[in-house]
């Protein structure tokens, strides 16, 4: 065993340090580099991805990039259908979800072991091999709107909302969650005359912060990110998403400033979130992971 | 279960609805209309009515042979050889094109081939795309899922020390997790650029200049393995967070046992930690492998299946046709070999990693 002499002690303890050092920089420095570019004039950015250079922000420093981005695309339009969309199905979700899993864990009816084992089944069928199926659902929906019976979801927000809202994940975690919750506090309300919604208002919903932040934070991640179903479902500018805005610098794959500008704009929002929120993100992930 | 609750059906049922009938009208009804839509042949919009097509959707996805070839012979039965002495063989397409004697083949292309002695063994698909996208998919599931699986281990115990500051070391790692793989594919498109890529400056830089900038998207050889290593930059972190709780769950009196005990420290990982972590090991491999499985929207914005369809998956076939093409039947088709495949192997994974 190696003796505890304190230089030892601290050779170790700085090794350590650079080990994690040089990892986390792997992790930072693209995104660092995509940030930096997005203020550089394309001249000087290509030259610059030669050296250090690439990560600082030196040289010719400007917003002008934003300023073209923003011309060549509607941004401020993508981006309030990006979070109309994802506020909307997020409060949905988390409502009708922990509805259903509220009567799942406290409610005793026929059939409802059958409807649980319905939705667990759901987690093993990834979205992806229900997008094609469900794209011609929606395109033959009816809907009753300010102009009647319509035929056909293409082309609204609502096409990029209520398929989305109910996932078995969140309901699953719902689950778990309520069955922790001492059963005697509903009882005794229940014994004491409340109805099953008050039980749910006033006794439930008060103990479940953790569970509503990391419902939220799992739905916000998996909503603003959206892509392949926006892409179908959605062709119009006007409800298109940011995500999919991407596909309007697909073809100039030399303006590279400009489109790092643009993936700067639509990443600030979640990164900011993030930052300020970074302990009860990594904690709702890691919830994610206590099933089975 | 519940003692003082009796049966009410209408609240129970009323709370519920909402929620399962969304899943049952967005999610399950969708899953079983994949394998109904698959046997038809319906289109996004057509002026005609759908048909019953039977099999023939999976018929035509999945239809393989191998074509033996024997070289092409002159009159006098002597090989016909090239100036550089190989052998010369007749087209695939005298066989797979109107040749009544092999009508098996007809309508497949060459996949690829190989020689046994002087014959060529030829495989022949109807649809040598969906091969192909079969294979990069589950080229791209056996390297990243264990490797992330592995990768985000290995940070997890990193992470795991009592160290000063350690939270934003693990902060860090994390945060490509919250950025679009939209977002990272776009910016990789960049890095992997091979003009003025920053992966080939900073290669060329740490090898003192010897490394030869290349096209990582615009060859072959590279573009599946370059947006392999960009996914499991991209996610790792999630996984990590995944074992970390998983490490977290296992008892310190365990860790005090085994250092009381003088064990080491790769023993202690292998009978306390490793063993302690099982059940987390098989919920990783298995949503791993479902979220490689589901390899899209890298490919839609990094390189749409090129170069000649090197990185072209199942589901970007299946949003290809179902609706690039509107060809929803053979979309569904597509989906249906994809959950069967995604079914099998969590099937097989669950089987291996049971408890015995």
């Amino acid at each position: 065993m190696a003796t505890i002499n304190p230089d030892n002690r601290g050779l170790r303890l700085a090794v350590r340090y650079l080990v994690l050092t040089l990892i986390a920089l792997i992790f930072i420095f693209p995104l660092v580099f995509m940030v930096m570019s997005s203020l550089k004039p394309d001249l000087q950015l290509l030259r610059d991805t030669s050296s250090l250079r690439a990560f600082l922000p030196v040289g010719d420093i400007s917003l002008d990039n934003y300023y073209n981005a923003f011309s060549r695309v509607p941004i401020a339009q993508f981006m309030f259908n990006s979070l109309f969309v994802t506020a909307t199905t997020v409060f949905l979700s988390l409502l009708l979800c922990s509805l259903a899993a509220f009567s799942f864990v406290f409610l005793n009816w026929s059939g409802k072991n059958v409807a649980l084992a319905i939705i667990i089944a759901t987690l093993i069928i990834p979205f992806e091999t229900i997008a094609i199926p469900l794209l011609l659902f929606v395109s033959k929906l009816p809907w009753i709107g300010m102009e009647g019976l319509t035929f056909g979801w293409l082309d609204t927000y609502r096409v990029q909302i209520i398929p989305l809202v109910a996932d078995g994940l969140t309901i699953f975690l719902f689950v778990q969650y309520f069955r922790d919750l001492p059963r005697d506090l509903i009882e005794a309300s229940r014994v004491e005359g409340a109805s099953w919604m008050q039980i749910y208002l006033r006794v439930v919903m008060p103990l479940s912060g953790p569970i509503l932040a990391t419902a939220a934070i799992l739905k916000f991640l998996a909503m603003y990110n959206q892509y392949l179903w926006p892409l179908m479902v959605v062709q119009q500018e006007a409800y298109r998403p940011v995500m999919v805005g991407v596909q309007y610098f697909f073809q100039l794959s030399t303006a590279w400033g400009e489109i790092m500008a643009y993936l700067t704009i639509i990443t600030i929002p979640v990164l900011a979130f993030y930052l300020v929120l970074q302990r009860a993100f990594i904690a709702s992930i890691a919830s994610t992971g206590v099933k089975g | 279960m519940a003692s003082k609750l009796t049966t009410s059906n209408r609240a129970g049922w009323g709370f519920a609805l909402p929620g399962f009938g969304l899943i049952m009208l967005f999610i399950v009804i969708p899953f079983f209309f994949a394998f109904y839509l698959s046997l038809t042949n319906q289109r996004l919009i057509s002026p005609n009515p759908t048909e019953f097509v039977g099999l023939s959707n999976y018929d035509r996805l999945l239809s393989i042979s191998v074509l033996t070839i024997e070289p092409e012979v002159d009159d006098t039965g002597a090989v016909v050889r090239d100036d550089a002495g190989n052998a010369q063989y007749p087209r695939v397409r005298t066989f797979t094109r109107n040749n009544p004697d092999y009508s098996q083949y007809a309508g497949m292309r060459e996949w690829f081939r190989w020689h046994w002695g002087e014959t060529a063994k030829v495989v022949v698909a109807t649809d040598v795309v969906f091969w192909k996208s079969l294979r990069n998919t589950l080229m791209f599931v056996l390297v990243v899922a264990p490797v992330q699986a592995g990768l985000a281990l290995c940070l997890a115990l990193l992470i795991n020390q009592r160290l000063r500051g350690i939270n934003v070391y693990r902060a860090i790692y994390f945060m490509p997790v919250v950025v679009s793989i939209v977002v990272v594919s776009l910016l990789f498109r960049f890095i992997y650029d091979g003009n003025d890529g920053l992966l080939n400056n900073v290669l060329g830089f740490v090898t003192f200049g010897t490394f030869e900038g290349r096209d990582w998207l615009g060859s072959e050889n590279t573009a599946l393995g370059a947006i392999m290593g960009m996914s499991i930059w991209q996610a790792v972190g999630f996984h990590m967070v995944i074992w970390l709780s998983g490490l977290q769950t296992i008892s310190p009196t365990l860790y005090e046992a085994s250092s009381i005990e003088g064990a080491s420290k790769f023993q202690t990982f292998r009978y306390v930690t490793w063993p302690g972590l099982r059940n987390t090991a098989v919920l990783i491999l298995i949503v791993i492998t479902m979220q490689a499985f589901a390899l899209f929207a890298q490919i839609d914005v990094m390189t749409r299946g090129g170069p000649l369809d090197s990185t072209t998956t199942i589901v970007f076939q299946a949003v290809e046709r179902g609706y690039g093409k509107q060809d929803i039947s053979g979309g569904s088709a597509i989906s249906v070999v994809l959950f069967l495949l995604v079914l099998s192997i969590s099937l097989i994974q669950r089987y291996l990693t049971r408890e015995r």
